[in-house]
């Protein structure tokens, strides 16, 4: 089971491979639209990606509440769970 | 006891010619940005579409239709009364009943031909297509033309962000008859009406009877206003378009590629083997996300056709696959894998050769 750090650095990684943002920019408390400019399509896909990477299930209709990358990584912490 | 006889079967099938109609109307992104508040930019980075086609208020479903089944006919170098089924997919002929099929058997000097429409969405043309295939080998059908038809035009609202600027109308044909080789491999075809309303029409048309007897209409989601609850003011009579863009960008790049992959395999071959990847022409990211999924390989070429037609519904893959050959004709003859999905949600694909 990975730890937060783990997931955000996981998480990081899979925002630059689909956005060639510098994960660097990836951090906590950054929404995903509003400062990494990440539209619904590539959201989906980072979302998609996240599920293999940590062995979770985010469903469709919890996209849209995962807003900062806090979000997400909390969300992925708690259904790892 | 006396003994039915059945039909002798023929052993192989394949796309004997195919046909297309883009209507001569063609709308570009700086059009639809009179309709919504969006840019040229906005549209082709999440769409990959520039232009798509639109036929104008005298050009009906049929007569697109007519037009891509004559050139494929003349391409297989058939005749009307040589078909012995006509298979129509559309969501938008505009009579329930009878079909747009039996009226074009008409037109085409068809008839007797068994003729009827099938209601699958964006999967539609496959849907044809695994039906003409099994009716050929079958011994049922000796030529069989598949169409797939829309004029979206009709059911779309300009003003409403989810699907309505994606979509253009026009016309795809092909026809399928008996071959020396295997030309069809085996179609993998299913559903899933659990995501029933991710594609969907804003409410049904009895709405618009109900209203004429004084009846309450469908308090529709679409259009409700969420901050009062209340019917918005706007919502039209005629029911249009609506999906949920993530739920089905999500549903089909992967779960499409899976589907996909198993039509590969079910026809025995690798990504290599393949010539060319025709998908439905929904939104340029899903094809980039399948294709990678895919991992095809760079000889692959990859059916881009949604860039000129935005997206076509049932006509999109047999569209996408005319300009593939009208561009390329060296894949005459190759095989190439199609796959079509949509509303219901629905899908369907197969390896086909190339004709």
């Amino acid at each position: 089971m990975a730890s937060k750090e783990e997931i955000l650095a996981g998480l990081a990684e899979i925002v630059n491979e689909e956005t060639g943002l510098e994960t660097d920019a990836v951090q906590l408390d950054k929404s995903f639209t509003e400062d990494l400019d990440i539209d619904s399509i590539s959201m989906m896909t980072i979302v998609v990606n996240a599920e293999e990477k940590f062995d979770v299930t985010i469903p469709d209709e919890e996209v849209k509440n995962l807003k900062t990358v806090e979000d997400a990584v909390n969300f992925i912490d708690n259904a790892q769970a | 006891m006396a003994t039915i006889k059945q039909n002798i079967p023929n052993a192989h099938t394949r796309i004997l010619g195919i046909g297309a109609y883009r209507p001569s109307e063609i709308v570009t992104n700086d059009d639809i940005c009179q309709w919504i508040e969006s840019s040229d930019e906005w549209i082709v980075k999440r769409t990959g579409i520039h232009t798509r086609h639109r036929a104008p208020q005298d050009v009906a479903v049929l007569d697109m239709a007519e037009h891509a089944a004559r050139e494929a006919l003349a391409n297989s170098g058939l005749t009307g009364d040589q078909l012995s089924t006509i298979i129509v997919s559309t969501v938008t002929f505009p009579y329930l009943t009878p079909s747009l099929a039996a009226n074009l058997a008409d037109r085409l000097g068809a008839t007797p031909a068994a003729a009827y429409d099938i209601s699958a969405a964006c999967a539609g043309y496959c849907y044809g297509v695994a039906q003409a295939d099994a009716l050929v080998r079958s011994g049922d059908s000796t030529n069989v033309l598949v169409i797939g038809v829309e004029k979206l035009s009709d059911v779309i609202d300009n003003t409403e962000r989810s699907i309505s600027f994606l979509l253009g109308d026009g016309a795809g044909a092909v026809v399928i008859g008996p071959s020396d080789v295997p030309g069809i491999g085996p179609s993998v075809w299913g559903s899933d009406g659990s995501k029933w309303d991710a594609i969907r029409m804003t409410h049904p048309l009895t709405d618009i009877r109900a209203v004429e007897e004084g009846r309450e209409r469908t308090h529709a989601k679409d259009l409700v206003d969420p901050e009062t609850g209340q019917m918005r003011p706007d919502a039209t009579l005629w029911p249009t378009l609506r999906q949920d863009g993530q739920t089905v960008f999500r549903w089909a790049s992967w779960e499409g590629a899976r589907v996909a992959q198993e039509a590969l395999d079910a026809a025995g071959l690798a990504p290599e083997d393949l010539a060319a990847f025709v998908p439905h022409q929904a939104n340029m990211r899903i094809i980039d996300q399948m294709a990678k999924v895919l991992k095809l390989p760079e000889s692959v070429i990859v059916a881009r056709d949604i860039a000129e037609a935005g997206n076509t519904s049932a006509a999109s893959i047999p569209l996408a696959t005319h300009r593939l050959l009208a561009e390329h004709p060296e894949l005459s003859g190759k095989p190439s894998l199609q796959i079509g999905f949509g509303a219901g949600l629905v899908y369907g694909a197969q390896v086909v050769l190339l004709p």
